[in-house]
């Protein structure tokens, strides 16, 4: 008898040994003569138990973790292949509580199946929403994203159905659909892990919304930092073609879509959508002037859809179960689920992927399980390195796009970077201001000139110099870059640079101002 | 080193599958950066001919991006993360330990031209932070101590 043995590819676990923990069951299997079949599946996103081995048995998938190659041979001298008892035993995975809890739509697959196995997709539901979409008009296929209240899990959280539904409305004899895949915001990986862990379902969300507004080109723009994923997507979109879901006549039905990945090169603006359009059109990634809107006129002037990896893998679950479906989770104007990432100072890091709603505190706690060093958790960046450091004060606050807004606070993509009270925030401050001046594009003064200013102020306010001149100096630079930068990179910098002055007073060298923010 | 005409042939077969793509510089510049390891100053003006483009503006697309290199690497490159997540788990002391190891700063390669290191914004390793890359490996929960035993290991198989 064959016994399914399941290791995670993922770069999370690789980076944690999985590679090498699956060389050495494979090693030791042969010498056992224990037949195995190894799937290297995508992460769980339980990734303080990384390494996760899982073993297939008539009840279940039986997890043991986080496992080294040291505890290969005991593993087998418990016979694991049949789910036997042993040390890093972990019970049935799906009755883990961290997994339970979830609600995974866009996940629904990661960490189950065969990331690059296209039959392992089809039978797991894969395909279904594009079925549906070849069978309705492009207006249809638009109504149903609208109606499920799909908001762009990159940032912004514009309404994905406005965006398609301009696109589907402006003539053109030609129209792109692009995938943002250069998530380059710390604390997140949920882009990577969908890449890595599930590549077809971005392909079918790209396809389902080439079809719908009449695009029959892609590019999934990938930041070159995600080799793994570029090797996952390659594959995936290598079956896609070879089985007719991508091509000239997709499924028989006469549509056309040609999806091609491209590599970035290091820069993070090339996240903002017309710096990575520009980077597209091999030029430097400067940030374009708006409007024209690139729904109108975007890549080599034609009109474009550009989403997220997470908006748009959320569209096959949408069209398969339709979006009154999806818009029965969540709270308020968010709507669905968001996969919520776990990291820095934490217990238990993850992915968590849950209907909006939920508490930070929730989150940090009851999934978290506190900060890893086991010291208070003193400040949470929320949204990547342009979010607002928010206290222990604020950890009440709904996840949830309005009640961030409303506390000057970013939800963005869904990053969550936990810090314990060793942390000392006019420092971290001076880094959000340096990593503006190192990613600045260039193309406007505020951002240019007043991330290389601000770095110098800090030090100044850090160093004690002439606070009573440099406080004020700082919120007025913060101020301009606020209201004067051409996106959201000098735009935002001062969300976590202001927020750690004002929360944090103590760290600058200075007493509690009443007013935040 | 490569003698320039290999160089020369090499660039040219990339330019010419390449330069029919839409929006062909950057995959140009990577085809190049992944046969030699940097973009050589004398392969640009091919590249400009071939797009229709100044040399200016192929110069100021490499200089650009952060990943795009003009100088040679070392024999291995370490990136270290310096973003958040990975400050939050200690890659301040990690980053100071590695410069102190290798004896250079950042963007810099070592005399013996053994090891080059930069910096990197996001692994997405964010959960297993700090993170590191050497060479090709990706390594989470990073530690001084797993730098050295690694570096060690490399310098003893050189």
């Amino acid at each position: 008898m064959t016994h399914t043995v399941y290791i995670p590819g993922d770069a999370a676990a690789v980076a944690l040994g999985a590679d090498r923990v699956a060389a050495a069951v494979k090693q030791e299997a042969e010498k056992r003569g224990i037949k195995i079949k190894l799937v290297r599946n995508g992460s769980r996103g339980l990734h303080w138990l990384e390494p996760l081995l899982e073993v297939g048995t008539p009840n279940g998938r039986i997890a043991y973790g986080p496992v080294q190659v040291k505890d290969v041979a005991s593993l087998f001298d418990a016979n694991f292949v049949t789910g036997g008892k042993h040390a890093l035993s972990l019970g049935l995975i799906e009755e883990l509580p961290y997994l339970k809890k979830q609600q995974r739509l866009t996940f629904q697959r990661i960490g189950i199946t065969d990331p690059v196995s296209l039959d392992d997709y089809i039978a797991h539901d894969g395909y279904r929403g594009l079925k549906n979409a070849l069978g309705m008009t492009g207006a249809d296929i638009v109504k149903h994203v609208t109606d499920s209240g799909l908001r762009g899990r990159g940032g912004a959280a514009f309404p994905t159905g406005i965006k398609w539904n301009t696109v589907l409305n402006t003539p053109s004899e030609q129209k792109y659909i692009i995938c943002n895949a250069d998530e380059g915001d710390s604390g997140t990986f949920s882009d990577r892990m969908v890449m890595e862990g599930d590549p077809f379902v971005l392909i079918e969300g790209m396809t389902i919304a080439g079809i719908a507004v009449g695009a029959t080109q892609g590019y999934i723009y990938l930041r070159v930092e995600y080799p793994h994923a570029h090797k996952a997507l390659n594959a995936a979109l290598q079956k896609a073609y070879a089985a007719g879901y991508l091509g000239g006549n997709i499924l028989g039905s006469g549509k056309k879509f040609d999806l091609e990945v491209r590599l970035g090169a290091g820069a993070y603006i090339c996240g903002e959508e017309t710096s990575l359009m520009e980077s597209l059109e091999g030029k430097r990634g400067l940030v374009r002037f708006k409007p024209p809107l690139p729904a109108i006129s975007g890549l080599f002037g034609k009109p474009t859809i550009v989403n997220n990896v997470i908006s748009l893998a959320s569209v096959p679950i949408i069209l398969d179960k339709g979006g009154e479906f999806y818009r029965d989770y969540g709270m308020g104007r968010s709507r669905g689920t968001l996969p919520l990432q776990l990291a820095g100072n934490i217990k238990y890091p993850g992915l968590v992927e849950i209907a909006f709603g939920m508490t930070l505190r929730e989150l940090l706690y009851d999934y978290g399980g506190g900060s890893a060093s086991g010291r208070p958790i003193k400040a949470v960046q929320v949204g990547g390195p342009l979010g607002a450091y928010m206290p222990e004060s604020q950890f009440d606050t709904p996840l949830d796009y309005e009640a961030f807004a409303a506390i000057w606070a970013v939800l963005g993509h869904g990053g969550v970077v936990a810090f314990d009270d060793t942390v000392d925030m006019a420092d971290m401050a001076r880094y959000s201001m340096e990593f503006c001046k190192i990613e600045s594009c260039g193309k406007c003064t505020p951002c240019r000139i007043g991330s290389t200013r601000g770095v110098e102020v800090i030090t100044d306010i850090i160093e004690g110099r002439d606070l009573a001149k440099n406080v004020p100096l700082l919120r007025d630079l913060c101020n301009t870059l606020l209201n004067g930068s051409l996106c959201a990179l000098g735009g935002m910098t001062p969300y976590p640079v202001l927020s750690a002055l004002n929360h944090f007073p103590e760290d600058f060298g200075i007493a509690g101002q009443a007013d935040a923010a | 080193m490569r003698e320039s005409g290999a160089i020369d042939t090499i660039v040219q077969d990339i330019i010419a599958s390449l330069k029919d793509l839409p929006g062909a510089l950057l995959p140009i510049l990577h085809g190049i950066q992944d046969k030699l390891g940097y973009i050589p100053a004398e392969t640009v003006p091919a590249i400009a001919k071939a797009l229709n483009l100044s040399r200016a503006e192929v110069h100021g697309v490499i200089s650009f991006y952060h990943y795009f290199r003009e100088t040679p690497p070392g024999k291995t490159t370490v990136h270290l993360c310096r973003a958040e997540s990975c400050q939050a788990k200690g890659a301040k002391a990690l980053e100071a330990h590695v410069k102190n190891k290798l004896g250079i700063d950042y963007h810099e390669t070592t005399a013996d031209g053994a090891f080059s290191l930069e910096p990197v914004y996001c692994l997405g390793l964010c959960s297993v932070s700090p993170s590191m890359q050497i060479g090709e490996e990706l390594y989470g929960h990073s530690s001084a101590e797993l730098f050295d035993s690694i570096i060690n290991a490399e310098e003893a198989s050189a």
